[in-house]
């Protein structure tokens, strides 16, 4: 399996041996270099997505999607981002101009931290630590901050009431994110993503070691991850036939770009957490008992399995997307507080349960 | 959902999200149905019966049908069409009335076929042509009869 | 239903016919048609002419009271204002008592022009409150005791009162560049005991009302209509619907116009009731005339008009999965509607504005593929019927969203007037193809389809079911077409006899009538549509107080009305 830190122990020496550079200057360069290259990833990614949705949704409805930019529109939406980065930035009167135009960048910002979560491959880890799922979970509640404060700011009763409702769902769907995840890490035993990968290189993906919790785990965490998102059927907070746009109404041009950026960005987020944490993440598929099979797997670059187990995810939401109705504001508090959460309390006991008693593969 | 248990309602719940999971999956492999207009222009026919813009057919010798009775001008609901006709001598000194200039205007048709039915020679009919945009709203005033054309004897 | 199939000659020779020049009679209007044999009929008195009992203001009250309550008369089925310049301003009342089926017609009048009034029968009929305000709207008619005496369709700041005859609506309305005022207060008049009108004034909306505006642009109010929502938190508590965004005045147009000219109106007002739109004024002016047309166009109408209804209830249930986020189920009834919108092109030249049925008969004869595509059509959708419930009806998030919500009583439904599907969802038996069978629909055999839940989850599945005997009604027709003229040799110029005539059909969405009072001339005096939105936009206030927002969408979509068709 090819470790990713050669190439990371290789610059760092590189910088300080050949360039002579100070360690504080090294780390500095390393640090710009890699923001770049988050900041090219996360727009590339979120490129791919939106093509994606949209080919995808057009294949569900019977449809062909873009088909007029390019060779099967795959320049749609180049030219859609080349459209919003000329739009005007209109601002309204009488709203909270500060908080209206500070809005988009707390969700984008907070996205791109959680973003960086991701474990790529073996050894490329951006943000890593002995806490590391705790504190994805605290950095991705600050994006429900950017639209509370947007829904506020717009001076708008649409955006106002997507707002609230896109906070109420938010901070309750965190709880069985919240919660799923701990019957994981209940599992793996640690916190750290790059750990968590590993042990699941070593030890086979978690989705097979917890067999029934985790499961019923992973399925609630695509739901609620779902809901995280602010994807359909859970849309509410922007639930077009209702509200208009909900919170993102008074946007234009790359603000709203921002939110559009932000949303395709948390889908391939809660997807690549849930490849992380159930399906092994960068680990390959690995048969027991095949060494052959598991050879050739291993030939294939924990980057490719990360990326390809976490669009297989996003299609899995999207067929969700793309099937059902949009859920009420109270059923969808009532699904999470009277199914979703007992579920996973369940769930968890039954987790701590199976690992105490060794009842895992 | 209220008169079930609260685990057969998962379970119901849960078995028509199913089916609806199901349907989509089937139709995301069936053939599409989306037409492309532009690239299809060649191939693409309108049913005969389409009311595209009325038009006066002129045969190979620059001939129509009309008369210039106006009678199609009488019976449009909304003043879409304008006849202007003449009188003449023929040559045996008759007075007869001739059609100067067929002015239609297509902004303001809405294709009820009053005058297509109202004419008594057919003289004008409507075709299948379906491109009707242009940029300036005096482009859809249209003259029906050609430069030079005469009544069809 | 013994006629043979036969394969149908007509119309290469009713292209025929076209092609040649018909004799030099002028304005032969019946050009597409063969001659018929025989001319039209002498005038026999006419089925549809409404006699009503004229009626003193002073006497008003006691009567509508004595037939609501002792006569059982529950369903206020049109009123009509109407101006007879001087024989003064007036009202045409249409009773109709839901269980018998008797009919009454009232007509009040007043003639004093400058303060017309007359007593306000809203207390007796729900509906009477929307329908009152369109006569005040557009006759200046004050209704005493009415709560609620606002225009209905035209702006606040309006000057004078357009329908009537006297009234030039330009000369005091220029074009006016300024926003629409939106008033928060109400009046109500009453008439004190000298005869002078007392104006009382009611707040709609007050200071603390947290009034969300949905509309006139909003995707899911289906086309320019605007509700006033008075929220409290996400739940509704008073919707006022603003109307007359796209109004057309196709009455008051109409009254130029002669009767041919008018066909051309009716496909604009419920663009998914084309057929039907016109199939009750074509019914209605040949009632009047007494012409009785060919057996065969009275099957292609049965026809055509069950086309349009799958049509307009496929359209339905696709807007409603659009309106509930179902993006997908809403493309796959887009897809099957497609079908529909080809056969009718194929035969009328037109997908929406049709323009098929004409005085006398139909514009053309069918196309010769029109049996071949309606035969494949019919299975095709009872199979997709299934894919709908599959991908939506069974859906739980759809079921908990609609089962429950919105519940409107019968009678609710009957004093709204709620024709159409969302009658029939509360139980109410209003299918006037089964009550008073017209064109072919007494040779067919279809269940009306009835729900007693009353709840957004009944309207919908009563369309839904509604497709399904549509189908079973063309699949018993499509076989039998019989042979015959497709148009009946009308005069030149066609005037309707001195009288009042009202006739009615079962829309895509209720009882489309239409009320006609000629004066013999080659116009109409007067022509009123029965629209069969405007009663669904009225009940709107009823049906989703104390719902939340999201249940406005889904009371909305499951409703069903169509903005043109309220705004005429």
């Amino acid at each position: 399996m090819f470790d990713f830190s050669t190439v990371t122990t290789w610059l760092h020496s590189f910088l300080m041996q050949t360039c002579g550079m100070a360690e504080w200057g090294a780390i500095l360069t390393e640090s710009v270099l890699v923001a770049l290259v988050i900041i090219t990833l996360y727009a590339v990614f979120a490129i791919a997505l939106i093509y994606m949705e949209r080919k995808v949704c057009a294949c569900f409805q019977c449809r062909l999607g873009p088909m007029r930019v390019g060779k099967w529109g795959t320049l749609q939406v180049f030219s859609d981002v080349f459209k919003m980065l000329t739009k005007e930035i209109i601002s309204m009167r009488q709203s909270d101009l500060f908080l209206h135009n500070l809005a988009p960048f707390l969700v984008v910002t907070a996205s791109m931290i959680t973003f960086s979560c991701l474990p790529w491959n073996q050894g490329a880890h951006i943000i890593d630590f002995n806490v590391g799922v705790f504190f994805f979970l605290a950095i991705s509640s600050i994006g429900v901050v950017g639209i509370l404060l947007a829904g506020w700011s717009s001076n708008n009763k649409y955006s106002l009431i997507g707002a609230m409702r896109s906070g109420a769902q938010i901070i309750s769907y965190e709880l069985s994110i919240g919660l799923t995840m701990l019957a994981m890490i209940c599992l793996t035993g640690t916190m750290s993503f790059s750990e968590i990968c590993h042990d699941q290189y070593v030890n086979g993906w978690n989705i097979v070691r917890g067999h029934v919790p985790a499961v019923i785990a992973f399925l609630i965490y695509l739901v609620a991850g779902n809901a995280e998102c602010n994807r359909g059927p859970f849309d509410l907070p922007e639930c077009e036939s209702e509200l208009t746009a909900g919170y993102h109404t008074e946007y234009s041009g790359m603000h709203f770009g921002y939110y559009y950026l932000a949303e395709y960005l948390n889908l391939f987020i809660c997807a690549g957490m849930a490849s992380t944490i159930f399906l092994g993440g960068w680990a390959p598929l690995h048969l027991y008992g095949l060494e052959a099979f598991n050879g050739v797997m291993d030939m294939i670059p924990g980057a490719v399995w990360f990326v390809g187990k976490t669009f297989f995810v996003v299609f899995l939401l999207m067929w969700l997307r793309w099937t059902f109705p949009r859920l009420r504001i109270d059923q969808i508090l009532s699904l999470e507080w009277k199914y979703l959460v007992p579920f996973t309390m369940v769930n968890l006991v039954l987790m701590a349960l199976c690992v105490a008693m060794g009842w895992t593969f | 959902m209220e008169d079930k248990s609260y685990v057969g309602g998962i379970v119901d719940g849960l078995k028509s999200l199913g089916t609806g999971l199901k349907t989509t999956m089937r139709e995301f492999f069936t053939p599409k149905i989306t037409e492309q207009y532009p690239e299809n222009r060649d191939t693409n026919q309108m049913f005969e019966r389409f009311r595209g813009s009325l038009t006066m057919p002129h045969n190979e010798n620059n001939e129509h049908k009309c008369v210039g009775c106006g009678l199609c001008q009488m019976a449009c609901p909304n003043g879409t069409i304008n006849v202007t006709s003449e009188f003449y001598e023929t040559p045996d000194g008759k007075k007869k009335k001739r059609l100067v200039k067929y002015e239609y205007n297509l902004g303001s048709c809405m294709f009820c076929q009053l005058c297509t039915r109202a004419c008594p020679h057919g003289a004008i009919t409507f075709d299948q042509s379906y491109e009707n945009a242009v940029f300036d709203r005096a482009k859809l005033i249209l003259t029906l009869n050609h430069e030079g054309s005469k009544v069809q004897e | 239903m013994s006629e043979e199939l036969t394969p149908k000659a007509a119309p290469a020779e009713a292209q025929k016919a076209k092609a040649a020049p018909a004799a030099a009679k002028p304005a032969a209007k019946a050009a597409t048609a063969k001659p018929a044999a025989a001319p039209a009929a002498p005038a026999k008195p006419a089925v549809n002419e409404l006699k009503p009992q004229v009626l003193a203001p002073e006497a008003l009250r006691a009567e509508m009271e004595r037939l609501r309550h002792k006569e059982g008369m529950d369903f206020l089925v049109n009123l009509t204002g109407e101006d007879w310049m001087e024989d003064g301003l007036g009202v045409v009342y249409q009773l109709e008592n839901t269980q018998t089926g008797a009919q009454a017609c009232l007509k009040c009048v007043t003639t004093d022009r400058e303060h017309p009034a007359l007593p306000s029968v809203s207390d007796l009929w729900d509906i009477a409150h929307t329908y009152e305000r369109e006569v005040y709207d557009f006759y200046g008619i004050v209704f005493t005791g009415h709560p609620d005496m606002r225009r209905l369709f035209m702006r606040e700041d309006w000057v004078g009162y357009p329908m009537r005859k006297d009234n030039d609506p330009e000369k005091d309305n220029p074009l006016r560049m300024t926003n629409e005022p939106l008033s928060d207060v109400t009046h109500s008049y009453e008439l004190t005991a000298d005869g002078q009108l007392v104006a009382t004034e009611h707040p709609l909306f007050t200071a603390d009302d947290y009034v969300v505006n949905i509309g006139p642009q909003h995707p899911s109010t289906h086309g320019v209509l605007h509700f006033r929502v008075a929220l409290e938190g996400e739940m509704i508590r008073k919707i006022d619907p603003v109307l007359g965004y796209i109004h057309r005045g196709v009455e008051k147009i109409s009254e130029q116009m002669t009767y041919p000219q008018l066909l051309a109106m009716t496909d604009r007002l419920d663009y998914l009731g084309a057929m039907q739109n016109r199939h009750a004024l074509c019914m209605c002016i040949e009632q009047a005339m007494g012409v009785e047309v060919s057996d065969r166009v009275q099957v292609i109408r049965t026809i055509m008009d069950e086309l349009q209804r799958i049509d307009s209830h496929i359209l339905f249930f696709s807007c409603l999965c659009q309106d509930l986020g179902a993006t997908t189920a809403f493309l796959y009834g887009f897809r099957d509607r497609e079908k529909i919108l080809d056969i009718f092109e194929e035969t009328c030249g037109g997908r929406l504005i049709l323009n098929y049925n004409t005085i006398g008969g139909v514009m053309a004869d069918i196309h010769p593929n029109f049996v071949k595509r309606v035969k494949e059509f019919i299975p095709y959708m009872r199979k997709n019927i299934k894919e709908y419930h599959d991908i939506f009806t069974g859906n739980v998030i759809f079921q908990n969203r609609a089962k429950g919500v919105g519940v409107l009583t019968k009678e609710q439904v009957i004093s709204y007037g709620c024709t159409g599907g969302t009658g029939r969802a509360s139980g109410w038996h209003n299918d006037l193809r089964k009550i008073r069978p017209y064109a072919a629909y007494d040779r067919v055999q279809f269940n009306e389809v009835i729900r007693t839940e009353g709840d957004s989850f009944a309207r919908y599945m009563i369309r839904l079911d509604e497709i399904l005997e549509s189908l079973s009604i063309i699949e018993q027709l499509i076989d039998n077409i019989p042979e015959g003229d497709v148009q009946q040799k009308m005069k030149p110029i066609i005037k309707l006899p001195v009288g009042t005539y009202y006739s009615a059909v079962e829309g895509s969405r209720g009882q489309l009538g239409v009320f006609i009072e000629s004066k013999g001339d080659k116009n109409p005096y007067r022509v009123h549509y029965r629209s069969t939105g405007l009663p669904l936009v009225s009940v709107m206030d009823t049906a989703c107080r104390n719902n939340m927002l999201a249940d406005l969408i889904t009371i909305g979509g499951t409703v069903d009305y169509v903005v043109p068709d309220i705004d005429r």
